[in-house]
C-alpha cells in the first residue's frame, strides 16, 4: 500500500503555528470575556450521537473537538488529527492523533472515536444521524444499521492510541469535508459506560472541545466555561459563552437593543432599518441553503403539474427580485440554481431565465400555459403547502399573488411541522415550500438530492441527471458536470427555486473573531474575543 | 376570563320564580334595559361594528389580498394609513390593505364567536334540560360525565384537536363551541328541575306528549332569558379563545384572517415603527369585547334587578 | 365533608384514565411522528427509533405500557425530542418555575383584585369607582400576547429596569415581568366579580343591621361584609387557575422562563408523546386537585352548603 500525503492545504496548515487569536493593533481586551448569543429555542441534546440541528451543533463544537475543524473561510484545518495519509486507492484514511486530553484530564485516545462512530451506528443509541456515517461511506454503516452486522465491524479502527483507521465502501472525494460535523466527534467511554443517559448532564459531561458545560437550564440558557485542559487552552481568550434562548425573534432584537446579548438573527424586512440606523452591528453573509418550491410530478401528485410548460410557466412568473427585496430584503439572493450561488468551485449556468427582463418572462409564462390551454378563463388550480413560520407565510402570499394573473390560482395550505414533513415523505402534496442547507462546501450536497434514490420529495427522475452525478464523483473537473446537471433542473423544473439564504444578524461590534466567509456559519468560541469599548 | 356562574344562578332562579308567579318577566326587563346607559352604549358598539364587517368591504379601495407594490418593502415609510393612496387603516408587512383585512378578521372573529357560542348554547341547552327533565339515574350519570368533562384541561384538548384534524374553521367552530357548554348545561339542568313539575308541563305529559317534543316546545322556550344573557356573555370568551389559537399559529388559514391574527403579527412589529398594524384591529377587538361585555350585563341586570 | 372529598376524588381517577387514553390515541392518530424531520430517515434507522421508543406495538399495548409505567413507576418515559433527557426530568425542571410565577400571578391576581373591587365598592358611583372599573375592564380584554412584548419594550429597552427574560429561584427581578403579564387580565376579571358581590352583599339585610346598630364601617365591611362577598370569587378562582396554567406558554415564549406551557405546545407540535401525555396528566391532575380544593374552601365559607 503507497502511502500518500494529505492535500496541499493542510501541509500548509500544519506548518504554521495553531490558530490563535489575538487582538489587532489599537485593540484592547475587554475585562470579562463573555459572548452571549441567541437560540430561537431549547438545545434539544448535548450528545453528538444524538444531536440534529444547527443550534445543538453549534453548543457541540465548543464542548468537543473532532477530527477537523473549520478556519475562517470553512476550509478544514487539523484538530484532534494532527495529519492523516490515504491509499492509493482512496479507501483507507490513516489519521494520526495530537496529544491532547479530556475535561476530566485523561488522554484523547483513538478508541475514543472509534466508540463514538460505533455508537452511532448502533441500533439501540437510536441515533437520527446515523445515515451520515453512510453519507461519508464508511465501510459496513449500513449494513450495522439495518442489524445485519455487529457494530465492531464498522470500518474504523484504532492501530495504537494515537493511530485511527477508517476504510470506506468506495473513494469519497468528499470525505475530509465531512469530519467537522458534530456526529463523528469522539465520546469519553468511560464517562458514557458510567452514567448512561445521564452522561450529558452539566456535572457529569466531559468533552475535549475549548469549553466545558457550566449549567444547562433547558429553554432558559446553556452556559460554557473555558476548558483548562484543552490542548490549545493558552491561545483561547474567551472564557464565557453562554446560549440564551428567546422563543420569539422580535423580543429577542429587543433584548439585543438593550444590551442583553451580543448576536441575533434580524427578523424579516428589518435589515435595511438596521443596516441605517447601526451600519456597524448589521450583517449579512451568505448562508448555504436554497428555498424552493418543489413540485410533485409523483404518482400522487396532480396531473397539471406533470406538464412540463405548467411548472416552467410557474417557475417563470415567481418574480424572485421582490421577494428578496421587498419582503426578505436581508441580503438574500434570487435564485436560478439549486445550488447556493456560494457553494465553493460551483458556476452556475448562463443563459437562463435569469437573464430575461420580468415582462419577457411573464409573456412566455402567458405563451407556455397557453399551449398547456390554461389561462385566466381556464385556471390552474392548485394547493400550495407550507409549515408554519412567517417567512414561509409571507413568501406563500406573496407567490399566490405573482401567479395568479396568469391564471394560477393557489390555495394556501399551512400544517404545521410534523405534518408538512410527514406529507413531503409520503408524497402527499401538490406544491410544497422546502429548503436545503449544506451540509458540507461542495455541490453534491444540494444536487444528490434531486437523484432518483435521492430525498426528492416530488419524485422527479432523469437519467442523465443521475448519471452525470455518479461520473462527478471521481471526476476530477467537476464543474462542468454540475453546471449540466442544473441546465437539466432549469430546464425540466422539478422545482420553482426561490432565493438563496443569507445569515442575516445584528452582532455587537466588540465581539471579534465570528467568521463571515464560512458559508455554514460555523463558529467556535475559542475563536472569539471581545474587545473593551 | 370566565362568567361569573353565581350571577347566572341568581339569575336563573329569579327567572324562575316570576314563571311560577305567572309573570312574565319580559316587559319589565326590556324597559329596565333600555334605561341602562352602558348596555345602551355596547349595544350601538355592537350595531357599528356588525355594519363595519357587514358593509365595510364596500369602502375598501383595495382588496385584503392583493399586494400593493409601490408599499412592499417600505411600509414603515410608504404604508401608514392614509386617504390619498386608499390604505385608510395603512397596510400590512406585505403591502396588503390593512382596512380590508380588519374588516375581513372583524367577520370571521364575529363568526367564531357567534358561531361557537351558537354550538355551546345549544349543546348546553339541549344536554342539561334532557337530564333534568329525565331526571334519576340518567340525570346522574349525565351530570357525572359534565364533572369529569369540566376537569379536563380544556385548552389541550383543543390544540390537540387542532394538531390531529388540522386548521380548518369548522375544526375551530366546534373546538370552541364544544369546550363552553358545561357550565352551562347545570344551569339549565337546575331550572329544567324546579320547571319540570309545573302543571302546563304534567298536563303535556298527561296528553301523551313526547319527552322530546316537550322538552323542546316547553321546557327550552321557557330558559330562553338565561340562555340568551350567556350567548350573549359566551361570545367575547369565544372571540378571545381564538386570538389565543391564532397566536398560537393554529388559527384560520391564509389569505383569512381574524383579529387574532391580525393582533398577533402587529404585537411582533410594534416597535418597528408600523404600530398601525397592532392599533386598528387592537381598536376593533377591544371595544367589541366591552360591547358584549355591556351589553351581557345588561341584559342580566334587567332580567334580574337587585332592589336596594 | 370527608365522604364528599372521598368520593371526589374516586371521581378523580377514572377521569384522569379517560384523559390519558383520548390524548394518548388523538396524539398517535395525528398525521406524523416525533422523527418526521427536514430529511425522511432511512427506514432502517426509523425502525430502529421506533423498536427502542416502543412505537411500533400496537396501540393498545402501548397505551397499556405506558399506564403500567406511570402508575407502578411513576416513569413517563424518556422525551423523543429531547433524547438527553426523561420526561420526569423534563417536569422536574420545568414545572417549579411555572409553579412560581403561576403562583405569585394567582396571588396576585386575587389580592390586587379583590382590593380594587372593595374599593369600588365602597366608593360606588364615585370617580374611584369609575376609574376602577375602567381599569378592570381594559386590563380584562388586552391579550397577554400583546401586554408581553410591550413589557419587555418598556422595562427593559426603554428603562433598564428589568431583565428581559430568563429565569432564576433567588432573583425576583425575573419574576416581575411574567406575573404582571399573566396576573392582569385575572385580577381584572376578580375585581370586577368582587365589586358587583360587594354591592350586593352591603344592600342586604344584615348589613343594614350592622350599621343601625351603630358598627364603626370598617368593620361593617370587614367582619360582615368580606366573607359572604367573597364566595363568587372563590367559585371563579378554579377556572382562574386553569386558564393560567394554559396561558403560561404565552409568558415562557416571550419571558424564555423555560416553563411547562411551552413545553406542552411544543410537544403536541413536535409530536414529543411522551412529554405530551405526561404535562397532560399533571395538569389534569392538579385540575382536579384544585377544582376539589375550591369546594372545600367554598363549603368552609358558606355554612349554607352542606355535602
Amino acid at each position: 500500500m503507497t502511502k500518500l500525503f494529505a492535500t496541499t492545504a493542510l501541509l500548509t496548515a500544519l506548518a504554521l503555528p495553531a490558530f490563535a487569536v489575538q487582538p489587532a493593533e489599537g485593540e484592547t481586551l475587554a475585562e470579562t470575556q463573555t459572548y452571549t448569543y441567541w437560540l430561537l429555542d431549547a438545545i434539544k441534546s448535548l450528545d453528538p450521537a444524538l444531536n440534529t440541528d444547527v443550534e445543538g451543533s453549534d453548543v457541540q463544537r465548543n464542548l468537543y473537538e473532532g477530527l477537523m475543524i473549520e478556519d475562517a473561510q470553512g476550509a478544514m484545518i487539523p484538530g484532534m488529527a494532527l495529519s492523516h495519509e490515504v491509499s492509493e486507492d482512496g479507501l483507507t484514511y490513516t489519521f494520526t492523533l495530537r496529544d491532547a486530553n479530556w475535561s476530566n484530564g485523561e488522554p484523547v485516545t483513538a478508541d475514543d472515536f472509534v466508540y463514538a462512530w460505533q455508537r452511532v451506528v448502533t441500533p439501540e443509541t437510536a441515533s437520527e444521524y446515523a445515515w451520515y456515517l453512510e453519507l461519508m461511506n464508511v465501510a459496513n454503516a449500513t449494513a450495522i444499521v439495518a442489524g445485519e452486522m455487529a457494530p465492531d465491524q464498522l470500518g474504523v479502527a484504532a492501530l495504537d492510541d494515537k493511530t485511527l483507521q477508517v476504510t470506506l465502501t468506495t473513494p469519497t472525494p468528499y470525505f475530509i469535508k465531512t469530519l467537522s460535523h458534530t456526529t463523528t466527534y469522539p465520546v469519553p467511554r468511560a464517562v458514557v459506560e458510567e452514567h448512561g443517559d445521564a452522561w450529558t448532564q452539566p456535572g457529569n459531561l466531559v468533552g475535549n472541545g475549548a469549553f466545558t458545560l457550566a449549567s444547562h437550564n433547558l429553554g432558559v440558557e446553556i452556559v460554557l466555561q473555558k476548558n483548562p485542559e484543552y490542548w490549545d487552552a493558552e491561545n483561547v481568550v474567551m472564557e464565557t459563552v453562554r446560549g440564551v434562548t428567546v422563543n420569539d425573534n422580535n423580543v429577542a432584537l429587543t433584548r439585543y437593543q438593550a444590551g442583553e446579548l451580543d448576536r441575533v438573527q434580524i427578523p424579516a424586512g428589518q435589515y435595511p432599518r438596521l443596516s441605517e440606523q447601526y451600519p456597524d452591528q448589521a450583517i449579512s453573509v451568505p448562508n448555504g441553503c436554497s428555498y424552493a418550491y418543489v413540485f410533485n410530478v409523483g404518482e400522487n401528485g396532480p396531473e397539471v403539474l406533470k406538464d412540463q410548460r405548467v411548472r416552467e410557466a410557474m417557475a417563470l412568473s415567481l418574480n424572485r427580485e421582490i421577494i428578496v427585496d421587498q419582503v426578505l430584503q436581508g441580503g438574500q439572493r434570487p435564485a436560478y440554481t439549486w445550488t447556493h450561488w456560494a457553494i465553493e468551485g460551483f458556476a452556475a449556468p448562463e443563459g437562463g431565465m435569469e437573464d430575461m427582463p420580468m415582462e419577457d418572462r411573464l409573456a412566455r409564462a402567458t405563451e407556455l400555459l397557453a399551449e398547456a390551454s390554461y389561462g385566466p378563463d381556464n385556471p390552474v388550480r392548485l394547493q400550495l403547502q407550507y409549515n408554519t413560520d412567517d417567512n414561509h407565510r409571507l413568501l406563500a402570499i406573496a407567490a399566490q399573488q405573482f401567479w395568479r394573473p396568469l391564471g394560477i390560482e393557489i390555495e394556501l395550505n399551512n400544517v404545521e411541522w410534523a405534518v408538512h414533513t410527514d406529507r413531503l415523505q409520503s408524497g402527499d402534496f401538490e406544491v410544497a415550500r422546502y429548503a436545503w442547507c449544506a451540509d458540507y462546501n461542495e455541490a453534491t450536497t444540494f444536487l444528490d438530492w434531486f437523484r432518483t434514490d435521492g430525498y426528492n420529495s416530488g419524485k422527479w427522475s432523469n437519467e442523465e441527471y443521475d448519471a452525470l452525478l455518479e461520473e462527478a464523483r471521481t471526476a476530477e473537473d467537476t464543474a462542468p458536470l454540475y453546471q449540466r446537471a442544473e441546465e437539466i433542473l432549469a430546464e425540466e423544473v422539478p422545482a420553482a427555486f426561490v432565493y438563496h439564504y443569507a445569515k442575516v444578524d445584528m452582532i455587537n461590534p466588540a465581539i471579534k473573531g465570528l467568521p463571515t466567509e464560512n458559508l455554514r456559519n460555523t463558529w467556535y468560541g475559542k475563536d472569539l474575543y471581545r474587545t473593551a469599548e | 376570563m370566565v362568567i361569573d356562574q353565581q350571577k347566572m344562578q341568581s339569575l336563573s332562579d329569579r327567572l324562575v320564580t316570576d314563571e311560577v308567579r305567572g309573570r312574565s318577566p319580559w316587559a319589565d326587563a326590556r324597559r329596565r334595559f333600555w334605561r341602562n346607559r352602558a348596555a345602551m352604549l355596547g349595544l350601538t358598539i355592537l350595531v357599528l361594528v356588525v355594519l363595519f364587517a357587514l358593509l365595510g368591504g364596500q369602502f375598501a379601495q383595495w382588496s385584503g389580498e392583493e399586494l400593493d407594490f409601490s408599499v412592499m418593502g417600505q411600509v414603515a415609510q410608504m404604508g401608514q394609513p392614509s386617504i390619498a393612496n386608499g390604505h385608510y387603516f395603512g397596510t400590512d408587512n406585505l403591502g396588503r390593505d390593512l382596512y380590508a383585512r380588519v374588516v375581513q378578521g372583524t367577520q370571521i372573529s364575529l363568526m367564531v364567536g357567534i358561531v361557537g357560542a351558537g354550538i355551546a348554547v345549544i349543546v348546553g341547552t339541549l344536554y342539561g334540560a334532557t337530564a333534568g327533565y329525565v331526571g334519576g339515574r340518567t340525570d346522574q350519570i349525565m351530570m357525572r360525565a359534565v364533572d369529569i368533562l369540566m376537569s379536563i384541561p380544556y385548552m389541550f384538548v383543543l390544540i390537540l384537536l387542532l394538531v390531529m384534524f388540522g386548521r380548518s374553521m369548522s375544526m375551530l367552530f366546534l373546538g370552541i363551541g364544544l369546550i363552553s357548554w358545561l357550565d352551562m348545561s347545570r344551569i339549565v339542568r337546575g331550572q329544567t328541575l324546579s320547571l319540570k313539575n309545573r302543571e302546563f308541563i304534567e298536563a303535556a305529559r298527561a296528553t301523551g306528549v313526547s319527552s322530546f317534543r316537550i322538552i323542546i316546545r316547553h321546557i327550552v322556550p321557557n330558559l330562553l332569558g338565561v340562555v340568551a344573557v350567556y350567548a350573549t356573555l359566551l361570545v367575547p370568551l369565544m372571540i378571545l379563545t381564538e386570538s389565543f389559537i391564532s397566536f398560537l399559529g393554529l388559527g384560520v388559514q391564509e389569505p383569512l384572517t381574524s383579529w387574532g391574527a391580525l393582533i398577533s403579527e402587529g404585537a411582533g412589529t410594534m416597535n418597528y415603527g408600523t404600530l398601525w398594524q397592532l392599533a386598528f384591529p387592537l381598536f376593533f377587538f377591544v371595544i367589541t369585547l366591552f360591547g358584549f361585555f355591556f351589553v351581557g350585563d345588561g341584559l342580566r341586570d334587567a332580567l334580574d334587578p337587585k332592589e336596594r | 365533608m370527608f365522604a364528599f372529598v372521598l368520593r371526589r376524588l374516586a371521581v378523580a381517577i377514572p377521569t384522569l384514565l379517560l384523559l390519558i387514553v383520548f390524548s394518548f390515541v388523538l396524539m398517535h392518530l395525528a398525521p406524523g411522528g416525533p422523527f418526521t424531520g427536514e430529511r425522511a430517515l432511512p427506514p432502517q434507522v426509523l425502525a430502529n427509533l421506533e423498536a427502542q421508543y416502543g412505537l411500533n406495538d400496537p396501540l393498545w399495548l402501548q397505551i397499556w405500557n405506558y399506564l403500567v409505567s406511570v402508575v407502578v413507576h411513576f416513569d413517563f418515559g424518556p422525551s423523543f425530542v429531547y433524547p438527553d433527557r426523561t420526561v420526569n426530568q423534563l417536569i422536574a425542571n420545568g414545572f417549579p418555575v411555572t409553579l412560581t410565577y403561576g403562583g405569585l400571578s394567582f396571588l396576585a391576581a386575587v389580592i390586587f383584585g379583590v382590593s380594587l373591587g372593595v374599593v369600588a365598592a365602597i366608593w360606588h358611583n364615585s370617580w374611584v369607582d369609575y376609574l376602577a372599573v375602567g381599569i378592570s375592564i381594559g386590563a380584562q380584554v388586552l391579550p397577554n400576547f400583546v401586554m408581553a412584548p410591550l413589557l419587555v419594550l418598556v422595562f427593559t429597552l426603554w428603562y433598564r429596569l428589568l431583565p428581559g427574560g430568563g429565569w432564576s429561584f433567588s432573583d425576583p427581578s425575573f419574576w416581575v415581568m411574567p406575573v404582571i403579564a399573566l396576573a392582569t387580565s385575572y385580577m381584572a376579571s376578580i375585581a370586577r366579580i368582587t365589586r358587583s358581590s360587594m354591592l350586593e352583599v352591603l344592600g342586604s339585610n344584615h348589613i343594614r343591621t350592622a350599621r343601625a346598630k351603630g358598627m364603626p364601617e370598617h368593620r361593617v365591611i370587614i367582619r360582615h361584609a368580606l366573607k359572604p362577598a367573597m364566595l363568587p370569587v372563590i367559585s371563579y378562582l378554579g377556572p382562574v387557575f386553569v386558564s393560567m396554567i394554559t396561558g403560561s406558554v404565552v409568558i415562557d415564549i416571550y419571558f424564555s422562563t423555560g416553563g411547562i406551557g411551552k413545553a406542552f405546545v411544543d410537544s403536541a407540535l413536535n409530536r414529543d408523546y411522551a412529554v405530551m401525555m405526561g404535562v397532560t396528566i399533571l395538569v389534569g391532575a392538579l385540575t382536579i386537585l384544585f377544582n376539589l380544593l375550591v369546594d372545600v374552601l367554598y363549603a368552609w365559607i358558606d355554612p349554607k352548603i352542606r355535602y
